[in-house]
């Protein structure tokens, strides 16, 4: 069960190798955090992730979990819900992509959508679905600032999440009153391994800071969060710039 | 079990009276009581003690199972009310942290509440609880996608001894109802916390303390047997000194659901206070003049400006007093010396901007009350709501905390344990949290009940907005502070606590969870509070 501010005692992460996910377990284990599950491709990186949060004193439990395989999705997390309630769900999965590749060549660049979107609206109906039956829960999902208005820079990543975004919004909705909590987080550009090598856009962030910002919307139960929080003026603003001018902005 | 004297295999209603004519059988613990001899002087009205049967239930449509039709149950229960559909409710705690949702059953009779057991039970179910006037501070009475068994539609005083000082009622019953029947009649209820809107099942549940605890203990030292509903739907009489009554006082409702108790009740000559109130300057004085005189009043409670720092850390306003006797009220009031009318003024609305209640306003109102309260004064008359429970007045006072509510922080540490809570006070005023309904007392002897929480010694308890960046870390480092010295936190206002530090804090835990095991192999009695802490 949660505690008076939010903090869970279990935890499920999808996408178990995710900077960002393992930050915010991370975080949460130094609380109240016992029981870990960590959702990814079998890989030596998952073992690694999953020892880690071990030796910081979690039961932590991996499971197989493809996001292109939706097919997939119900029988692995049927699986983890039927071993105890699940107190929050962090879906963290998402591939970047290479916007100049992608473009040239569209598999590639459905295979980014396919990740970020198709996958998230499976695993998140099914989440959702487990949470509402509990009458407890919250679901936090890893939206990105990409997504609030389309930038010639990365549109094919950033159409994914504005998918993703709009999607969870809807959710949490649909789940008002049910007992479980639905938070979008939108970080600006996270320092990661995922954006190593490319060039930073202002108000850049980090993973620890985006998991403290969980932290504190799971106790202010927000529905909207912003990482940091300063992007949520910027993105008032820039969202309202006529696109001539948009277009040519170096952002 | 030897608290096992029935066995019936269904669910039956208690062998009780079932309507205002009904003859006398009150029970076998009415009936004892009314043979003892010696112990009737105290009534003090005989008209109505003669009978010695009150039958106080509201002519209202109740039974007819439509549930609007009590204005007070709206007015006193407390459910986050979203405008969800049907029975299936959003449900917090009095701090409003942590909202789950559960189906939320209303039984009318003993065999509606049997047949909500049963459904708790069933296959696939997520098991319920009970559920009073929902007082307590935490997740203790919600059960995330399981039942929530609200019992205050169950709220008949079946009877009462006037003689002996006996009353009998089920569990539904709020204490503020008691007190409308029995101020009458010249008895008071053993044991009150803060608050009268707490139902007597509750306050087994909790095995509340209240003002007296120094002289009265909790409120299961007033409890002759309860009728208890267990998991597999048979209905128990469980008399003192049984197993199963030390795991029920106390055992938050998880052995399961208290149908009906009998109650020992405490005589008294009016209904007016006679208080004495004194200022301590520093929290060395305040234990100093707590310790040397509590013996000699019934009721004593020291509120403590937990935002003083320095010299001043600890200052407080003691108010200590007794039932005033017949010959200490004034000529007029001595017509009607029993008279019990209580105010309740309009409640807050349902949203209150966040941080309303911050270091200024609080300190504010800290400094507002040392200075009002008199340095020495002896012999005040106080009504009951004043002197037992102030914030009644305000229905739906937690809303103040706005939407993130609140939590409160109880402890008791033994004595010989003063040093621990001296740090902790400062702990607490260093860290400038703003409480402002910060209360110390002292503990006599504790009760037998396996979680019961009075241990002899010393206990504080604060309010604390949840908002507060960084307070769950606070707190575990209080726990720390607490389970070091061999004190625990009370679960009946418990949100938060570590599950580790359980075991150390209660020492019959094993106890309890063998029992339950026994008893409640399926845990068709299941809280959010019994699966966050592994109860």
């Amino acid at each position: 069960m949660k505690d008076a501010f939010g903090t869970p005692q279990s935890l499920l992460v999808l996408g178990g190798t995710s900077e960002i996910g393992l930050a915010t377990a991370r975080r949460l284990i130094t609380r109240r955090t016992r029981t870990v599950w960590l959702a990814g491709r079998p890989s030596p990186a998952l073992e690694t992730a999953a020892e880690g949060l071990r030796r910081i004193g979690a039961d932590v439990r991996t499971v197989a979990f493809d996001a292109l395989d939706p097919g997939s999705h119900e029988e692995t997390l049927g699986k983890v819900f039927a071993e105890g309630d699940i107190d929050m769900v962090l879906l963290a999965f998402g591939v970047l992509g290479d916007q100049t590749a992608d473009e040239a060549e569209p598999l590639a660049a459905v295979r980014v959508a396919q990740t970020n979107y198709t996958g998230a609206v499976s695993a998140g109906l099914i989440c959702g679905t487990a949470l509402q039956t509990q009458g407890h829960g919250s679901l936090v999902v890893l939206s990105s600032v990409a997504g609030e208005r389309a930038r010639r820079a990365n549109f094919i990543y950033g159409s994914s999440k504005a998918g993703l975004d709009a999607f969870t919004q809807g959710l949490g909705d649909a789940l008002h009153g049910t007992g479980v909590h639905v938070m979008v987080v939108r970080p600006g550009f996270v320092r990661s391994k995922m954006t190593a090598g490319r060039e930073e856009t202002p108000l850049a962030t980090t993973p620890e800071a985006v998991a403290l910002a969980i932290e504190t919307g799971l106790r202010r139960r927000s529905e909207t969060v912003w990482v940091p929080g300063a992007l949520r003026l910027v993105m008032a603003g820039l969202r309202h710039v006529p696109r001539p001018l948009f277009r040519r902005l170096p952002v | 079990m030897s608290a096992d004297t029935d066995s019936a295999p269904a669910p039956r209603a208690p062998s009780l009276p079932d309507g205002p004519a009904a003859e006398p059988d009150a029970g076998p613990a009415v009936e004892s009581a009314r043979g003892a001899a010696g112990s009737g002087s105290a009534a003090t009205d005989d008209t109505s003690a003669d009978t010695g049967q009150v039958d106080t239930r509201p002519a209202n449509a109740r039974r007819s199972g439509t549930e609007q039709a009590d204005p007070e149950y709206a007015e006193y229960a407390e459910y986050a009310d979203d405008g969800y559909a049907d029975s299936i409710r959003s449900v917090t705690g009095w701090g409003r942290t942590a909202p789950t949702t559960a189906r939320l059953i209303r039984p009318l009779s003993y065999e509606e509440a049997a047949e909500a057991v049963v459904a708790c039970g069933a296959q696939g179910a997520r098991g319920g609880i009970a559920r009073g006037l929902g007082r307590a501070y935490g997740d203790a009475a919600q059960s995330a996608g399981g039942a929530v068994i609200d019992m205050t539609g169950l709220d008949r005083i079946h009877a009462v001894d006037a003689d002996a000082g006996v009353v009998l009622c089920d569990a539904g019953v709020s204490l503020h109802r008691l007190m409308e029947v029995l101020l009458p009649l010249g008895w008071f209820v053993p044991v009150t916390p803060g608050t009268r809107y707490v139902t007597v099942g509750g306050a087994i549940g909790a095995d509340i303390h209240g003002k007296n605890h120094h002289g009265s203990g909790s409120f299961s030292r007033h409890v002759r047997s309860l009728e208890l509903l267990t998991a597999d739907g048979v209905i128990r009489t469980v008399e003192r000194g049984t197993p199963l009554f030390d795991a029920t006082a106390g055992g938050m409702g998880l052995t399961g659901v208290i149908l009906t108790a009998s109650l020992r009740l405490q005589p008294v000559e009016t209904s007016l206070m006679l208080v004495d109130t004194e200022r301590a300057t520093d929290l060395d004085d305040l234990m100093a003049r707590l310790t040397a005189g509590d013996h000699r009043y019934r009721y004593s409670v020291a509120w403590i400006d937990l935002l003083a720092r320095g010299a001043a850390m600890g200052r407080s306003v003691l108010t200590r007093g007794d039932h005033a006797p017949l010959d200490a009220l004034p000529r007029r009031a001595r017509r009607r010396p029993l008279a019990f009318r209580t105010v309740r003024l309009p409640a807050p609305p349902p949203f209150v901007p966040e941080g309303l209640l911050g270091r200024t306003t609080v300190g504010l109102f800290n400094e507002v009350w040392y200075r009002k309260a008199p340095v020495a004064r002896t012999g005040e008359l106080q009504k009951i709501p004043a002197f037992f429970h102030p914030l009644d007045g305000v229905p739906h006072w937690n809303r103040v905390y706005g939407r993130s509510g609140f939590v409160q922080y109880q402890f008791a540490v033994g004595h010989g344990n003063e040093e621990a809570l001296r740090d902790i006070v400062e702990l607490i005023s260093r860290r400038r949290c703003p409480s402002f309904l910060a209360v110390l007392k002292r503990f006599g002897e504790g009760d037998p009940g396996w979680l019961s929480f009075p241990v002899p010694g010393w206990t504080l308890a604060l309010d604390i907005p949840a908002r507060l960046p960084g307070l769950g870390a606070f707190l575990d480092e209080l726990d720390g502070r607490v389970a070091e010295a061999g004190g625990r936190v009370y679960l009946a206002k418990d949100s938060r606590l570590r599950p580790e530090l359980l075991e150390a804090m209660y020492p019959r835990l094993a106890d309890f969870r063998a029992l339950r095991a026994e008893l409640d192999p399926r845990s068709v009695f299941t809280s959010d509070l019994s699966r966050r802490l592994a109860l």
